[in-house]
């Protein structure tokens, strides 16, 4: 699957402000019985954002008109569990092609990018100003630029890292599939 | 030569080209497919118009949404069924080697891999599931991947990945009777806390660790992936080399010995060098139980859940949201507390030896006719071998009954989910809000403490039955 171009994306954001959220929270176990990639959004944060009856529950952050955007900011040690990758789809999905954390999970990491969506990890003192901007006034936005490897908030800019081979991926659109297939020959010599 | 540590060495001798400043190219020798996070990788393989490179370097088997009674009917979920069906056609279309649903070898890709003899020392091994860490227990560098990377996989038996820096867990001593592989790993993640080992590939060693079964050390790296390891290994040694020999793909004859004598060279070198590493003794650990929302939230059975002023403070909001989920108390003691499910089972705790254990436990004793109890066997062979040595039959006079094999009530994935409110003690891996079903709360433990559970319907010490 190709992926989608990142440059530089200013939006407003939605605060997840719980730690440790895991792969079972992003998508429950019951709604990977799909075929195709298509519609895991639907389902994002299921139960967290659904009653058991199916109605939504008004406290929860998504079901919230005040908080909207394209950037998910999230407490530390986001998306530990499983590798389904159905999360990242799901997260992409729903339309958020950014994470802000002080931390993810390996695997999570791996497939939101391969998936085109960039995990930005940002220091505690970053992530905890950024709640309280968004708490103090909804329409607050940060700015992620790729290309610089920022992110800022207010003016006020901190420098996340990204494998500098991954960052190309993103910028120009490339996945590691046509990369890897590029590389036939020097495998099959390997294997000899 | 500089002296390498084990993981160091499995993974550089399947570089094939290491990215400047990125990734490497990694080759893999097995990779391991099941229902779920399979179909879209096909798919886009199909898309790109291309073949599976190494067919005979795959191996699939349905297991996470599979049911667990009445296997021989049609899956009434439409969804369900579509899934396996999908893998059928997909393993039939690129000549993939598939033990299908009623297959004799069919199970959890984790217990069967080990035992056919897929999973042999030195290899590279991954899976579209995190849980691949088990088939560490061999010495092999294995551990789970997204669904586009099972697609890299099928199409050029490679994968893009950043090495992990390396950690290594020490733990020496013996442990205590009525202590498990599965309270080690419990123990040793509740020190580390759910993303403690995130970045490393771990390997166990020490006395505790040398000394536990091959069955014993799967439950150990099945659970790396529970702190946050990318993988956990374990140097091959006579023990790996007994359970190895003679399994269906295992080397045979002259190829053994070659085989043998090559992986005896996998253990880590004197004076290695390990980016971080951690010692616990054997003696300090007692049976273990979780009692939060991460397998981080673990205490020894005798213990208590923290209280608020021994949480850190940042993480109070989490920690008692957590609680509340569960229906407990900062400060509570977990000894007495009401059990209404005991499910034994999955890739952590669905072997024979997990099996035995159970027995030895109830034997002569009955089910609290409180509790509902699911046994689940990890493979049909499991089953098979289970009904062989008369532990289905002691189970049976005990109230308990064996389900079919399959990853069951530990995702509850197909219809084996634990009801909202109720209360799971699980041998399974994750006791994530609603894991083992919408609701439902899960309390991770060994198979000697869910069958003490099973058969007095509450939280109990193990040690005080045998």
């Amino acid at each position: 699957m190709p992926i989608d171009k990142f440059t530089v994306l200013e939006s407003s954001y939605v605060p997840l402000p719980i730690e440790n959220v895991d792969t079972d929270q992003i998508i429950p176990a019951r709604f990977l019985k799909a075929t195709s990639r298509e519609g895991f959004g639907e389902n994002l944060f299921r139960d967290w954002r659904f009653a058991a009856d199916g109605s939504e529950n008004k406290d929860f952050v998504l079901n919230n008109p005040k908080y909207s955007g394209q950037i998910l900011v999230a407490g530390k040690n986001f998306g530990s569990g499983s590798s389904r990758e159905h999360a990242a789809w799901a997260v992409h999905d729903y339309g958020f092609k950014v994470v802000v954390s002080s931390f993810f999970a390996d695997i999570f990491r791996n497939n939101a990018l391969n998936n085109g969506v960039l995990p930005v990890v940002v220091s505690p003192e970053f992530l905890s100003k950024v709640f309280a901007a968004v708490e103090a006034d909804n329409s607050q936005k940060l700015v992620v630029d790729l290309e610089e490897q920022s992110i800022s908030l207010n003016g006020e800019k901190e420098e996340f890292e990204i494998n500098p081979y991954k960052k190309n991926c993103l910028l120009n659109g490339f996945d590691d599939i046509d990369y890897l297939l590029d590389k036939k020959e020097n495998i099959e010599e390997f294997e000899k | 030569m500089e002296p390498k540590t084990l993981f160091d060495k499995v993974w550089d001798a399947h570089v094939v080209e290491k990215i400047e400043g990125g990734p490497s190219v990694l080759y893999i020798d097995k990779h391991l497919i099941h229902e779920v996070t399979s179909p879209q990788a096909f798919a886009g393989l199909e898309s790109r118009g291309l073949k599976v490179f190494r067919p005979e370097k795959t191996v699939a088997t349905p297991d996470h949404n599979i049911p667990t009674v009445n296997q021989h009917l049609k899956i009434e979920d439409e969804l369900s069924r579509n899934q396996i069906e999908t893998l059928t056609a997909n393993c039939k279309k690129n000549d993939i080697t598939l033990y299908g649903l009623n297959h004799p070898k069919n199970g959890i890709v984790h217990v069967v891999g080990p035992e056919l003899g897929h999973t042999q020392p030195g290899m590279t091994m991954v899976c579209g599931d995190s849980h691949t860490s088990t088939h560490g227990a061999f010495g092999a560098v294995a551990f789970g991947i997204g669904t586009s990377e099972v697609e890299m996989v099928l199409a050029t038996q490679c994968i893009l990945q950043p090495k992990p820096k390396r950690m290594r867990i020490t733990i020496d001593g013996e442990l205590q009777k009525g202590v498990t592989a599965k309270d080690l790993t419990l123990y040793v993640i509740a020190q580390l806390g759910t993303g403690g080992a995130t970045g490393y590939f771990v390997e166990y060693a020490g006395s505790a660790v040398r000394n536990l079964t091959m069955e014993g050390r799967m439950t150990v790296c099945n659970m790396s992936i529970e702190m946050g390891a990318r993988g956990g290994m374990i140097a091959p040694d006579e023990t790996t080399f007994e359970y190895v020999k003679g399994r269906e793909f295992a080397p045979k004859g002259e190829d053994w010995d070659k085989a043998v004598a090559k992986w005896k060279e996998l253990k880590t070198d004197d004076g290695a060098v390990f980016d971080k590493e951690y010692t616990y003794k054997a003696e300090d650990i007692e049976p273990m139980l979780t009692y939060g929302t991460n397998p981080g939230m673990g205490t020894g059975i005798s213990g208590n859940i923290p209280r608020a002023e021994e949480v850190e403070a940042s993480e109070l909001p989490t920690f008692k949201k957590s609680l509340e989920y569960m229906g407990f108390g900062l400060g509570d003691k977990l000894l007495g507390k009401k059990v209404d499910y005991v499910f034994v089972g999955s890739c952590t705790n669905g072997r024979i030896e997990d099996l035995r254990m159970l027995a030895s436990l109830v034997k002569g004793k009955k089910k609290a006719d409180s509790v509902t109890a699911w046994i689940v066997p990890g493979s049909k062979q499991v089953e098979k071998q289970a009904q062989e040595e008369g532990l289905v039959e002691v189970l049976e006079e005990a109230g308990f009954e064996l389900r079919q094999p399959g990853c069951s009530a530990c995702l509850a994935m197909n219809d084996d989910k634990i009801p909202a409110g109720k209360y799971s003690v699980s041998t399974s891996n994750r006791n994530f809000e609603g894991r083992q079903g919408p609701g439902s709360r899960t309390l991770l433990a060994s198979p000697l403490t869910a069958a003490a559970a099973a058969v007095t319907g509450v939280i109990t010490d193990p040690r005080e039955l045998f």
